[in-house]
């Protein structure tokens, strides 16, 4: 019997676990996929928002500032690389001048500080590439960037370390109240908990209708991305938004923590939780605002194109509800869903305090985690000493984005366990660079076969049904 | 100090080893990723390779080979399993291997034979899902011929340039069946010789003009949409075809691997994304050569190693007397030659000069025009993008020349 079930290991349910695994309580994380972060985690614009954005007085601003205000330290316990490199929101005309304006106004409302409106020669001083047509923008000092799932697998193995489990594939069919707390069960196995956590995004409606509670739906909005070389990481130096419009926010340019540029989203609400499916008229639009935005952006320096679905809730707020005691819904986790997780798992601590459950802290909770990618960030000197120790680690697998042997075993051995290429190329960034794979590809395969002791035709891009390979060739039978 | 190290042991590496052992350097390392000599022929064991060079039709790793006896005959040290990290423009190498970690090197002269990788499908931007059982041709290949181990049974194959034609009839005879090779251009990438031995000796249809313009499949790929392209290479939708299939195979260009010739601050050709060389293959940065696919795409290893072969030699002079350039003149392209290497001459000596067209063109001349006055013209029949094309330049026409212009005339 568990304390808690946390449903979803994304962003959202990697921090509430973690938040609880620093209370004496057993803690079992539940995933459907095959990796945690594979939702609107994997995908998105990772960004931390300052938070001018959400109306004053609504949980996402209440949650969204609070949130990034704890991101710093979060990161640096999880040894994630976060950067405060701050976000600029540029106007083209009066009209955008007078949103911005209000958009300071809401910001200092919700808390954000140090925002302030720069005309045209101090935003060109601060991004020489800006589009000339740009005016005027609002400068949020605070805004950052982070990277999403290295964030929530650090979260979910540090939440491990501190004695949370986590079962991957654990895909929820039904979940029965008993008098004691929970069943949650999936076609093979039933956990039992005191309390349930439904983190579980997209499908965070119909895990609440499992319990009767019909309160809410969500439905997937999509949003596609086009991610450029390194070569192109330092183009802008902030994230670049437009003045939001009835139509959104539109066509953000960012740098990335890793050095790349990132461009997108698009904004297409659907109906299919499951079709993640780019268009190319996604495409054209990303490339034809971008253009709108920054000057020079080479396109043909494009690495991958990819596609995430935000969990939009139908209040139009976060949807943190307790439909009855002992069962939480974190559900509607749009945007600014990814800065406001740190301040949700707080949130959602005190909701379980104030419903009787005892949370006592844990003496020997360490929030600390070794940094994912330590060893890149080692001086010579630093990697030589641990190459004397273990030669693994001076072998490079992925030429392109020069990871080590050493690195990509220790993902795979280290809690949450890398068990597919996508899973490895999360953690390690191998695979994730000009070639995409192409050379590293099959070597990977080969560790993860061994190193989980399955056949080299078992090893999957992502888990279930995603094989890269069907069997051996015909002389090899 | 070392006097010359070689960065990639695959034939352009093995191949300016050989020639600057035969030129009187002994001093030599060669530095290459992988655990064993060859580089990317290790995987081609079709047949093929060498007929020009030796008159035979040989297998990659019997290309290979025959190169690999002599480093190790005359015992040329070299060291697998080290990846370069780094090269600055001083000539100071940074690699890393599992023995010595990480390890600095100086250099008097480095030959760069790096090779090149395959265009990744991200650089596409195809529309549609992203599931497993998309791979570069090449990728796929390891996994067959090296791994022994079989990407899929259905296959589709994006391009035609020469890994994708290898591709379509290695797949073919180990039981897949590959159902169409579309090419985006209204000509194929490859060479003649492999559209009739590995699509046409096995009924492969190659559909020029056309693309694939979706990707279909959650789990695993479980098809492709493609279309035909108008002039503009824009899809035509009406020509929409789904197409089932678990394998995309992805053929659509190779791109000389480059990093640490910027690294070196070496000065590129936009259009070869290679190194921008003199006859010697000398880059514009002293002491630093460049051959074979990182200088730019060959059709034909034979040529790989006679290019090599001058960089070897070239270094090797270094080596032992220093620059030697008695002139300075660029070599222009019409637009129809895209470009050619090298793009620099620096010494008055016979020179050959290779390019490649940007279109198929018939019945045309080759001329080469100094300073306005023309000193060279040559008829053909056919020339294509596929195929390299090369003339020879003697060096007493070239004297006092400031700029020499290639072109094709029609």
């Amino acid at each position: 019997m568990y304390d808690v079930s946390v449903i979803g290991a994304g962003v959202v349910g990697a921090m509430v676990a973690r938040k609880l695994s620093s209370y004496s309580l057993k803690v079992c994380i539940l995933e459907s996929e095959n990796d945690v972060a594979m939702g609107a985690t994997r995908a998105n614009s990772a960004i931390v928002h300052a938070g001018f954005d959400a109306k004053e007085g609504s949980l996402k601003a209440k949650l969204n500032v609070r949130g990034s205000e704890m991101m710093e330290k979060v990161a640096r316990e999880l040894g994630v690389k976060y950067k405060k490199n701050g976000s600029l929101v540029i106007g083209f005309n009066e009209e955008d001048k007078k949103v911005l304006s209000e958009l300071l106004v809401r910001g200092n409302e919700n808390g954000v500080k140090d925002l302030r409106i720069l005309d045209k020669e101090e935003l060109k001083a601060l991004e020489p590439n800006i589009s000339n047509n740009a005016i005027c923008a609002l400068y949020a000092p605070t805004g950052a960037i982070i990277c999403p799932y290295e964030l929530t697998i650090a979260a979910v193995g540090n939440a491990m370390d501190n004695g949370a489990e986590l079962k991957c594939n654990f895909k929820v069919t039904a979940i029965d109240k008993t008098d004691d707390g929970y069943e949650v069960k999936s076609e093979t196995e039933t956990v039992k908990s005191r309390c349930v956590i439904n983190c579980a995004g997209l499908y965070s409606d119909k895990i609440a209708a499992m319990i009767g509670d019909e309160s809410f739906s969500v439905h997937p909005r999509k949003g596609e991305y086009i991610l450029l070389d390194k070569e192109c990481g330092n183009i802008v130096s902030h994230t670049i938004f437009r003045t939001p419009s009835k139509m959104g926010k539109g066509i953000l340019v960012s740098p990335t923590v890793d050095g790349n540029l990132l461009t997108g989203p698009t904004s297409v609400d659907m109906e299919d939780k499951e079709n993640k499916a780019t268009a190319a008229d996604g495409f054209e639009k990303i490339i034809k605002e971008t253009y709108e935005n920054v000057e020079g952006v080479p396109f043909n320096k494009t690495i991958t194109s990819f596609c995430g679905l935000r969990a939009v809730g139908s209040t139009g707020d976060f949807i943190i509800t307790s439909p009855e005691k002992g069962f939480i819904n974190a559900a509607g986790i749009e945007s600014p869903g990814l800065s406001a997780s740190p301040a949700i798992a707080e949130y959602i601590a005190d909701m379980l305090k104030e419903q009787g459950f005892e949370l006592n802290e844990k003496a020997d909770f360490n929030p600390e985690r070794k940094p994912m990618h330590y060893f890149r960030e080692a001086s010579v000197e630093e990697k030589n000493e641990i190459i004397k120790k273990d030669k693994s680690f001076g072998k490079i697998v992925c030429r392109c984005e020069g990871v080590t042997e050493g690195e990509i075993l220790e993902a795979i051995r280290t809690n949450p366990k890398a068990r597919d290429l996508d899973g490895v190329k999360r953690r390690t960034r191998a695979q994730m660079g000009r070639c995409q794979g192409g050379f590293c590809s099959p070597y990977i395969v080969e560790l993860l076969a061994k190193e989980m002791n399955i056949a080299y035709e078992d090893v999957t891009k992502f888990g279930a049904g995603s094989y890269i390979n069907c069997s051996k060739t015909k002389e090899d039978k | 100090m070392t006097d010359l190290v070689i960065i990639g042991g695959g034939p352009a590496g093995m191949s300016a080893a050989i020639a600057a052992y035969e030129s009187g350097i002994r001093d030599i390392l060669i530095l290459e990723r992988d655990v064993k000599l060859g580089g990317i022929l290790q995987q081609c064991i079709h047949n093929g390779f060498g007929l020009h060079k030796f008159g035979e039709e040989l297998t990659g790793p019997e290309y290979a080979w025959r190169y690999e006896e002599k480093v190790r005959e005359y015992g040329i040290p070299f060291k697998t399993g080290t990846m370069v990290l780094d090269i600055t423009k001083d000539k100071i190498i940074t690699a890393t291997n599992e023995e010595d970690g990480i390890f600095t090197i100086e250099a008097k002269a480095i030959v760069l034979a790096m090779g090149c990788r395959e265009r990744s499908k991200g650089a596409l931007n195809i529309a549609g899902s992203r599931p497993a059982g998309i791979y570069s041709a090449g990728t796929a290949q390891k996994f067959v011929n090296m791994k022994g181990y079989m990407p899929g049974k259905s296959v589709v194959i994006l391009g035609s340039g020469d890994i994708g034609l290898i591709m379509a009839r290695r797949m073919t005879l180990e039981g897949a069946e590959v159902k169409a090779v579309c090419e985006l251009m209204p000509y194929s990438g490859g060479l003649a010789r492999n559209i009739e031995q590995c699509l046409n000796d096995f009924n492969i249809p190659l559909k020029l003009s056309h693309t694939v313009v979706e990707i279909h499949g959650k789990e695993r790929l479980e098809g492709v949409t493609i279309a035909q392209v108008d002039e503009k290479r824009k899809p035509i939708d009406s020509t929409r075809e789904f197409i089932a299939c678990d394998t995309l195979l992805l053929s659509v260009g190779l791109i000389p691997e480059n990093e640490l010739t910027k690294a070196a601050e070496v000065d590129l050709d936009r259009i070869t994304n290679g190194a921008v060389v003199d006859q010697d293959r000398q880059t514009q940065k002293e002491g630093i050569f460049a051959c074979g696919n990182v200088l730019h795409v060959h059709d034909l290893v034979d040529f790989v190693s006679e290019e090599a072969e001058i960089a070897g030699k070239s270094a090797a002079n270094y080596i032992k007397s220093g620059a030697q350039n008695d002139m300075d003149a660029v070599i222009k392209t019409d637009g129809k030659i895209r470009y050619s290497v090298p793009q620099r001459i620096t010494t008055k000596k016979d020179i050959t000069v290779y390019f490649r067209v940007s279109d198929v063109f018939k019945n045309v001349k080759i001329n080469v025009y100094k300073d306005g006055e023309q000193i060279y013209s040559k008829k053909k029949i056919k020339v294509a993008p596929g195929e390299m094309e090369s003339i020879k330049l003697a060096g007493e026409k070239l004297d006092g020349a400031k700029e020499l212009s290639l072109e094709l005339e029609l």
